[in-house]
């Protein structure tokens, strides 16, 4: 049995699904948080790459490389505010971040 | 039979899956951390299978050797006390198990029909460039009469970049300065317990600011004037 793109896919479609899940479950670790935004950008990526090999198009992949460069300058700012948090409240609760009132 | 290419897909996207399922049920961050370090390096795995190979090296080199170490540094510098971060786990639990099944199914029902068709898988296309990438390669690369038929992958990726794609290029090296920046700035604090010089005045610094010159007499004055100053001048 040959690996179709669909196969790919639904790796992909199964990855998407459980990062959503991680970020509803922990809304008390902004860490964690982070880490399933960068596991569903790894879903996304998935599916550019196998579309891109599938369908013999290289842009697919060229599309994969921005959004790495994009995930690793967004988890470097995304940290560094986290670190401002904890020194500001001395935890990483997503609920008690309402100062802004939004 | 399962063919190589076949039982390793299964075993990357396996153990992928279940990396991925730990990272979001994890009870320490650390854990969470390396978990997630498994989850790139499964994920390079199938890039491999894919015939992506510069995607799939970058993707640890970025990711595992950059990005995840300075997760694992940002969990170790917080003093985060696990219990409390660990209330309320389960309560969102129906709404995310909902929110996931909808999620699977919707995606599911959009790639089963993918399922369903099989589709031929086209024969490997040796060159998995567009026809303007391998101009370009030719051209680069051609000496003298030959023509370049063979090309890796991370050549032709290079090319592309190169080429058709220099000015996103720029931009996302100008997107990579602007969080290097914010990231130092946003962290940065002066602390008050330390001493330090401040270049910028050093160098402003004027002759007037270092020796002020004080008129006085000549004379010394003795001590019984010095109590009765106003007979002195």
């Amino acid at each position: 049995m040959n690996i179709t793109l669909g196969h790919y896919l639904t790796v992909g479609a199964i990855l998407f699904a459980l990062s959503v899940i991680g970020i509803f479950l922990n809304r008390k670790n902004l860490i964690v948080l982070l880490m399933a935004i960068e596991l569903m950008l790894l879903a996304v990526n998935m599916n550019f790459v196998a579309f891109s090999h599938y369908l013999g198009d290289l842009h697919g992949q060229i599309f994969v490389f921005f959004i790495l460069t994009v995930a690793a300058a967004e988890s470097a700012i995304g940290l560094a505010i986290l670190v401002q948090l904890f020194r500001n409240k001395s935890s990483i609760n997503v609920d008690e971040l309402n100062t802004l009132k939004g | 039979m399962m063919d190589a290419h076949s039982a390793l897909f299964y075993a990357f996207s396996a153990v992928l899956l279940f990396a991925a399922f730990r990272v979001i049920t994890a009870r320490n961050p650390v854990h969470a951390a390396l978990y997630l370090v498994l989850a790139f390096f499964q994920a390079s795995g199938l890039w491999m299978l894919l015939e992506a190979e510069f995607l799939s090296i970058a993707l640890v080199l970025v990711y595992v050797g950059a990005v995840m170490v300075l997760f694992l540094f940002v969990v170790m510098m917080l003093d985060i006390n696990i219990d409390s971060i660990r209330i309320g786990f389960w309560k969102h639990f129906p709404l995310a198990a909902t929110m996931g099944a909808v999620i699977a199914l919707e995606l599911a029902a959009v790639l089963l029909g993918g399922f369903r068709v099989a589709v031929p898988h086209t024969p490997q296309i040796p060159l998995m460039v567009t026809p303007t990438a391998v101009e370009a390669v030719s051209s680069a690369v051609a000496v003298g009469h030959m023509v370049v038929t063979e090309v890796s992958n991370t050549k032709a990726l290079g090319v592309m970049l190169y080429t058709e794609y220099l000015y996103p290029v720029q931009v996302a090296a100008l997107i990579l300065l602007v969080a290097l920046i914010a990231a130092i700035a946003l962290t940065l604090r002066a602390r008050k317990d330390t001493k330090a010089q401040n270049p910028a005045d050093q160098v402003r610094v004027k002759a007037s600011d270092r020796v002020s010159l004080v008129k006085m007499a000549p004379v010394k004055p003795d001590l019984a004037s010095a109590t009765e100053p106003e007979k002195s001048a």
